[in-house]
């Protein structure tokens, strides 16, 4: 008879067992942290954790291409960059106090366990005194929360959830990047002047912290508008076909969907928005159209054509005409062949900040780095006159609302700014309910070993 | 109305790429008692046949440009392909825009040679090796494959449009008063999986070497004992299974961008689908994706999401489950296929 062994039970026990095999986490290990916040050699190691394999591995390798170039400048290599711009005039080129500038780099793989474990492994193996990084407001957090309890300065990467510096704020965190509410904030006024006051909105938004507070600010920056809510479809952070959630938009009443999406998430919802002919339809005698609260110019590529348009936010854009954008552009491009994208700014801008802070205060302590951010104004990094905030960690700059472009001249050339909000209109007090109202707290500082 | 037929046919849709990955699997499940875990990791190989072929067909020479300037304030350097200049801007355009259709014709020989290479060099081997080990091969074999295409077509989605001709949305309800507008392409990929679908089953219900292969997935001894060579049939069907993964592949590009991971979003669920459908049953898996993707669809309806928070996420396991319980089997599996 047939010689097939192969059981049905026997199958999906083997599965089952690998499956749980893969998903053990990367370290059980919860041994005291031990280390040193005092570098005494000729050199300081700062840990670049950024998702090197994972769906944001791209958005990954440009953190990672901005950090090689910002520790290049901090030593005095190249053309020195935004150093030449920085508003802060400490930093001389000579590492940072005088001692050259190492780094060690990590792999979040964007996943919250793998991430507090690449990032405990460079502070206690490599002796890693700053940890930098990330590009999931999850990941954010989780390594935030590492870095408070072992003593060591966190600036993050990319991550826009209002929880970063908000429910979620530590006194050894610090957010360069924006926010869910600063992209509300800048983009309600947009869209009131190109859509009017009279709309209704469906959201789609993915189902965790940063779709959560995303969705939450935009909602109440149109509500204010005079904007009407119609629903709000949480979706898997793990869906691909988003086909079967659009279709009950087009009989749902709404004219403007609004996509709470990033990455690949955002470039296939778009995808099949665009699919549906939703950008063709008339509802409600107005023409139907697609928002994008956050918008990055690496998932812009992903989307190609869809993208045309669509109105958003972002952080930074290369095409900014400020002496600081215009340095940074130089470098990176002359290094790299393409220009940056808004995480790599952020990645270099909070390496050069540290660095800064780290010089005026004149102590690696982490207490004193964190005193030395705490209420910084500076300029020439590329967003205007910015401040990092006592209260919460939190940068108040300007914010761009952009939009697909039309007529792109290059395959870069994908974003235009339609305007630039200023910091006043984005900032809010930091006891602001979608930031954890009066219970939010920064904690004590810690210094660690 | 119109929104129940909607999400048919997006149900249909979805469950057209879940039926071909499950009848694949269960080509490979039938014949060499395989549980391949790289299955997946064929269908994201063929939506990079037509990634490919795309990039190949846009390779451009490049002519200065001194009244634009790049992000640098250098001359902009204008990229034309090198089929526009060969055919002319026309011929050589249109020959672009369809890109994803004729990657059908090169993904076929090209996923047949993959599936070859994969069983005669690797998978081959573990033919007598414990189950785990061939999950695990497999499973291995699944993430190096990814993390191949990644290292040359990195980690962000790439778009893959389809013809301009077949863009854009037709009300397909219009005939009997129903407003049910539907992406042209979808429909394309629903019929395209149904005429794969049934040249796989006319192949095996038409043909002698069907008629063997369906002999030897009955009875694999007898049929080596009659003096056919039914390990040599099999490695063909691994060929086939890969193509028809690898040609579900191609065309669902224009759906959804392809990406590396796009095989192991698919893996998963079409286990389940197989599982559902009966092991070993080439009909139960096509009925249980079709069946599986539409149930998927009206879960994520406004209604379904309302009244059970969440039934979006697991309605497929669920219905696994409540499948498993009462047909252990499942819907069309038979007795004595894959059984001690």
């Amino acid at each position: 008879m047939s010689k097939f062994n192969v059981t049905r039970r026997g199958a999906i026990k083997t599965t089952a067992a690998a499956g749980a095999g893969l998903a053990l986490p990367t370290i059980f290990t919860s041994s005291a942290y031990a280390i040193t916040n005092n570098p005494t050699g000729g050199s300081v190691t700062l840990g670049f954790n950024v998702p090197q394999t994972g769906p944001y591995a791209d958005e990954g390798a440009d953190e990672l291409r901005a950090y090689e170039l910002a520790v290049e400048h901090l030593n005095g290599g190249g053309d020195g960059g935004m150093l030449n711009t920085f508003s802060s005039k400490v930093l001389d080129g000579t590492g940072i106090m005088g001692k050259k500038v190492e780094y060690v780099t990590g792999d979040t793989q964007t996943k919250s366990d793998a991430a507090r474990a690449s990032a405990k492994s460079m502070i206690e193996k490599d002796g890693a005194i700053m940890i930098t990084g990330g590009s999931s407001s999850g990941v954010a957090i989780a390594v935030q929360g590492l870095c408070q309890e072992a003593g060591v300065i966190f600036m993050a990467g990319l991550t826009h959830s209002n929880d970063t510096t908000g429910k979620d704020r530590k006194a050894n965190g610090f957010r360069h990047f924006f926010n869910g509410y600063m992209s509300g904030a800048a983009l309600a006024p947009v869209l009131k002047n190109l859509y009017g006051d009279d709309r209704k909105a469906y959201h789609l938004t993915a189902d965790y912290t940063w779709g959560w507070t995303q969705q939450e600010s935009i909602a109440a920056a149109t509500e204010a508008l005079g904007w009407e809510t119609v629903n709000n479809v949480l979706t898997p952070l793990a869906s691909t076909d988003f086909s079967s959630y659009i279709a009950p938009v087009l009989n749902s009443g709404a004219d403007v969907l609004v996509l709470n999406h990033y990455g690949g998430n955002m470039v296939n919802s778009l995808t099949n928005a665009v699919q549906f002919g939703l950008r063709e339809k008339q509802v409600n005698g107005k023409n139907f159209e697609i928002v994008v609260p956050l918008f990055s110019r690496l998932m812009a590529r992903g989307a190609g054509e869809n993208i045309k348009g669509i109105v958003g936010s972002t952080n930074w854009h290369w095409s900014l005409q400020d002496d600081g954008s215009k340095a940074f552009v130089k470098s990176f491009g002359e290094k790299y062949g393409f220009p940056p994208s808004q995480a790599a700014h952020t990645c270099y801008v909070q390496t050069l900040l540290y660095a800064d802070a780290v010089t005026r205060a004149g102590s690696f302590a982490p207490c004193d780095v964190a005193a030395a951010l705490e209420g910084f104004e500076f300029d020439g990094m590329g967003n205007g006159k910015t401040l990092y905030r006592a209260e919460d960690h939190q940068c108040f700059k300007d914010v761009l609302v952009v939009k697909g472009k039309e007529n792109p001249q290059s395959e870069f050339d994908l974003l235009e700014v339609v305007e630039v909000t200023p910091a006043a209109q984005v900032t809010y007090p930091p006891n602001h309910p979608m930031f954890g109202g009066d219970e939010a707290s920064l904690g004590q500082c810690n210094n660690g070993a | 109305m119109d929104a129940i037929l909607l999400q048919i046919l997006n149900g249909l849709d979805k469950g057209s790429a879940y039926a071909l990955i499950a009848l694949g699997l269960t080509l490979i499940f039938g014949t060499l008692g395989v549980v391949n875990f790289a299955h997946g990791a064929l269908f994201m190989l063929g939506a990079f046949c037509a990634v490919t072929l795309q990039r190949l067909l846009s390779l451009s020479y490049e002519t200065i440009d001194e009244t634009k300037t790049d992000f640098l304030g250098n001359p902009l350097k204008v990229k034309t392909p090198y089929v526009e200049g060969w055919f002319g801007p026309e011929v050589g355009g249109a020959i672009i825009d369809w890109a994803v259709p004729l990657s059908v014709i090169i993904a076929i020989p090209i996923m047949v040679g993959i599936g070859y290479a994969m069983e005669r060099g690797l998978i081959k081997h573990f033919y007598k090796r414990p189950h785990a080990d061939q999950i695990l091969v497999t499973f291995g074999l699944a993430i190096v494959l990814q993390e191949i295409v990644k290292y040359f077509f990195g980690a962000n989605p790439i778009q893959t449009p389809p013809p301009d001709a077949l863009l854009g949305v037709v009300n397909i309800g219009a005939a009997f008063g129903l407003e049910i507008a539907y992406p042209i392409w979808r429909m394309v990929y629903f019929l395209f999986s149904v005429a794969i679908i049934g040249g796989v089953f006319s192949f095996l219900q038409f043909t002698t070497f069907g008629m063997v292969v369906r002999a030897g997935m009955a009875d694999r001894e007898t049929v080596g004992l009659l003096g056919i060579d039914i390990d040599k049939r099999f490695t063909t069907m691994f060929g086939l299974a890969a193509a028809v993964a690898g040609l579900a592949g191609v065309m669902y590009g224009p759906i959804n961008p392809p990406n590396y991971h796009m095989g192991m979003d698919f893996l998963v669920l079409s286990f389940v689908v197989v599982v559902v459908g009966g092991m070993g049953s080439l009909p139960g898996a096509v009925l249980a994706g079709f069946m599986l993707g539409i149930l998927e669809s009206f879960a994520s309806t406004t209604w379904a999401t309302t009244t059970i928070p969440g039934i979006n996420q697991i309605i497929i396991y669920l219905v696994a489950i409540i499948v498993l319980l009462t047909r252990p089997r499942g819907l069309m599996g038979r007795k004595g296929v894959m059984e001690d």
